[in-house]
C-alpha cells in the first residue's frame, strides 16, 4: 500500500513512436512527446542531452521511484527499474529544473537495467529517466518530487571534516550473490563548481568488471550525483558468480580502485 | 482592475450572503485550552504532518499558572498562533505571560518566540545554537509547506539559558532535566505540584516519531528516564495527554521496530527507496502522519545503517 506514495507516472498504453512531424516548431525536437509534467522543458532536454533521437516516447515500463518529496535536498534517493524492458544499452537520468539537468548515464551490460543511487536536488522538479534499447529507440519515464531546494548551490559536507583527502576514492561495498545485488559507496565530495570558490570536482565513472577483465556494468557520473555516490545494481539470480572490481577516476586524475569480495560482508 | 487573489476573495464575499468555506476572510487556529491538573493547561495540536489546512497547528503546548502569570511550554509553529495563544493566556491569567520554555529547537515548538521576545525565554544552551543555525532554513520551509499561516514569523533564538535543575516562577517550581535523543538537546519538565511531565518531543501518542536529528539509543535511554520518574500524567509533543505512560511505550516501541527495520534492510542489501516500501505492522502504521514519516526517517537514518553493513573494501 506504501506503493501509492511513489510518483511514477504511468501512461496506460503501448508505446507508440512517432515520426518526424512536418509541421514540428522551430528549433523544436524531431519528436514532439505529449508531456504529462507539461514543464516545456522535454523538448530541449531530449535535443541537449539525447542528441535529438527520431524514435522516442513515454512508456509505463520505465518506473521512476522517487519519494514525492525530498526530505534532503543533497541525497534524494532514486530507483529506475526497466527491466520490463529488454536489450537496454543506456538509461540517461536527468531532471527539467536545475542549473545541471543531466545526472548520469547507466550502461547495465550484464547486469539488470535496474538503478538506485542518490542526487542533489535544487528546487522541485520532473526527474526523467530515458531507456536507450539496442535497436536505438528511447522510453521515457519520470516522476515528480518536491524540494525546499538548494542541493546543488551548497559545498559539499565533507569539507567539514578534517579527514577528507584521507577518505576520497574509499569504498565501501558488498555483493549479495543470492539475491544478485551488489552496492558501492565511494568516498568523494562530488562538487558540482556552484558553490562559491569550489571548483568542479567529481567522479566521472565508474566501471564494474569480472576479475577476468570482462566489463559488466558502467555508471558515468555528472554534478548532480550525491556526495559519496552510493548505487545498488541488480543481477541476474545466479550470475554473481566471483568477486567483482570497481574502478574509476575523477577529473582530477584521482584513482578508484576496489575489489567486491563474494562473500560479501565479513560477518 | 487587475484581480489578485485578495480581490478576488473579497468579491466572493460580497456576492454571497453565507460565508463560504473557502472565503475564510482570516486564518484562525482557534486555539481552546484544555485544563489537564492543576493550573495546567495544555493546547493539543492535530497528529497529521504540517498542510496548508491545519497551518503547522501539529504540535502541543502547555501552561501553568504561577503567581507571576503564565508559564508557557513551548511557542507554537508560527508568529499567528502565538499571536492567538498569548491573547488567549491573558483572557484566563490577568497577570498574562510570565515566561516561555523551550523543549528542543524543532520549528512547530519554538517559531512563536518572537511574540514572547519581551518576556525570559528559557532552553538550554544547544537548543539556542541549533535555533541559531537553522532557524532562517526552517522559516523557509515552514512558509513551503503551510503558506500564509507564516506570515511575519521570524525565527527568533531563546534568551534565557537553563543552567540549573530548577526553575521556580512565580512560586512554582519545575524539574528541568536535559535530555536528548530525538535532537541534540531535548529539555524535560516536570511540574512538580501535580506531578505532570511535558516530554517535548521524546514522547509521541498515537502520532509518529520524528527523527531527523535523532539519536536512537540516547532517545530511548531518555525515554526509560522519564518512565523511572512514573509521572503522574504526561503531555507528549504531539498526540493527547497521558495518563497510563502510553506514551512512553509507543515510542519506544517504534524506535525499537524502526532500528530493527533499517537494520535488516540494509543488511539485505536493499536501497532508500526500496526500504520506503517495507510494510509496517498494523500499530505502526496506525500512527498519525504515516507513512509519510516511516519515508522521512529513511532518508534520515539509512544511511548510517547501510555503512554499517557496507565494510571497505581498499
Ligand atoms: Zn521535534
Amino acid at each position: 500500500m506504501q506503493k501509492t506514495l511513489f510518483a511514477a507516472f504511468l501512461i496506460a498504453a503501448t508505446p507508440v513512436f512517432a515520426a518526424d512531424k512536418p509541421n514540428r516548431i522551430i528549433d523544436g525536437p524531431k519528436v514532439v512527446i505529449d508531456d504529462p509534467y507539461k514543464t516545456g522543458m522535454l523538448g530541449y532536454l531530449q535535443k541537449e542531452i539525447l542528441g535529438d533521437p527520431e524514435q522516442i516516447a513515454l512508456d509505463p515500463r520505465v518506473k521512476v521511484l522517487a519519494p514525492h518529496s525530498a526530505e534532503d535536498s543533497f541525497h534524494v534517493p532514486i530507483t529506475i527499474d526497466a527491466r520490463e524492458i529488454g536489450d537496454v544499452e543506456r538509461i540517461a537520468l536527468f531532471v527539467d529544473y536545475g542549473p545541471i539537468p543531466h545526472i548520469l548515464d547507466y550502461y547495465p551490460g550484464e547486469a539488470e537495467p535496474w538503478l538506485s543511487f542518490r542526487f542533489k536536488i535544487d528546487q522541485a522538479t520532473p526527474v526523467r529517466a530515458a531507456v536507450q534499447t539496442k535497436d536505438g529507440a528511447w522510453h521515457l519515464g519520470g516522476a515528480a518530487i518536491d524540494a525546499a531546494g538548494g542541493g546543488c548551490a551548497a559545498p559539499a559536507a565533507a569539507y567539514a571534516s578534517d579527514d577528507w583527502e584521507e577518505r576520497l576514492g574509499k569504498v565501501r561495498a558488498r555483493m549479495w550473490p543470492n539475491s544478485g545485488r551488489v552496492r558501492v559507496i565511494v568516498d568523494h565530495p562530488m562538487d558540482t563548481g556552484l558553490a562559491d570558490g569550489i571548483p568542479v570536482f567529481t567522479i566521472q565513472a565508474l566501471d564494474f568488471k569480472g576479475l577476468d577483465g570482462k566489463k559488466m556494468a558502467r555508471i558515468e557520473l555528472h554534478e548532480p550525483v550525491n556526495e559519496d555516490p552510493t548505487f545498488s545494481l541488480r543481477f541476474a539470480q545466479g550470475a554473481l558468480k566471483a568477486p567483482m572490481q570497481v574502478s574509476g577516476r575523477d577529473n582530477n586524475g584521482n584513482e578508484i580502485e576496489a575489489t567486491i569480495p563474494y562473500n560479501g560482508a565479513i560477518r | 482592475m487587475t484581480l489578485t487573489r485578495r480581490t478576488v476573495l473579497a468579491t466572493g464575499l460580497a456576492a454571497t450572503a453565507a460565508p463560504r468555506a473557502w472565503a475564510k476572510p482570516r486564518l484562525e487556529y482557534g486555539l481552546k485550552p484544555v485544563q489537564v491538573a492543576d493550573g495546567l493547561w495544555m493546547l493539543e495540536g492535530s497528529t497529521e504532518y504540517f498542510n496548508f489546512e491545519n497551518g503547522g497547528n501539529i504540535v502541543n503546548v502547555a501552561f501553568a499558572e504561577t503567581d507571576a502569570g503564565a508559564v508557557i511550554f513551548d511557542s507554537g509553529p508560527s508568529r499567528r498562533y502565538a499571536e492567538e495563544l498569548r491573547k488567549v493566556v491573558t483572557e484566563m491569567m490577568p497577570r498574562g505571560v510570565a515566561a516561555v520554555v523551550n523543549s528542543h529547537h524543532h520549528p512547530d515548538h519554538f517559531l512563536g518566540n518572537q511574540v514572547f521576545s519581551d518576556k525570559p525565554i528559557h532552553a538550554l544552551e544547544e537548543t539556542k545554537k541549533q535555533v541559531v543555525l537553522h532557524g532562517d532554513s526552517y522559516a523557509d520551509n515552514m512558509y513551503r509547506l503551510i503558506g500564509d499561516w507564516m506570515r511575519g514569523t521570524e525565527p527568533v533564538p531563546p534568551n534565557t539559558m537553563l543552567t540549573s535543575n530548577d526553575l521556580t516562577i512565580g512560586g512554582r517550581s519545575f524539574s528541568t532535566v536535559p535530555l536528548g535523543g530525538h535532537t541534540q538537546a531535548d529539555l524535560m519538565i516536570l511540574d512538580r505540584a501535580t506531578g505532570t511531565a511535558l516530554t517535548g518531543d521524546l514522547a509521541f501518542l498515537d502520532r509518529t516519531p520524528t527523527t531527523p536529528d535523532a539519536d536512537l539509543p540516547r532517545w530511548r535511554e531518555s525515554l526509560d528516564y522519564i518512565a523511572s520518574l512514573d509521572p503522574k500524567g504526561i503531555v507528549p509533543g504531539h498526540g493527547s495527554f497521558d495518563t497510563e505512560g502510553r506514551s512512553l511505550v509507543q515510542t519506544r516501541a517504534y524506535l525499537d521496530w524502526l532500528d530493527g527495520a533499517l537494520t535488516d534492510a540494509a543488511e539485505e542489501g536493499l536501497d532508500m527507496v526500496e526500504a520506503m516500501q517495507i510494510e509496517m505492522p498494523d500499530e505502526f502504521a496506525a500512527l498519525g502522519a504515516q507513512p509519510h514519516e516511516f519515508e522521512r526517517s529513511i532518508s534520515h537514518l539509512f544511511g548510517d545503517y547501510e555503512k554499517a553493513a557496507l565494510p571497505e573494501v581498499n
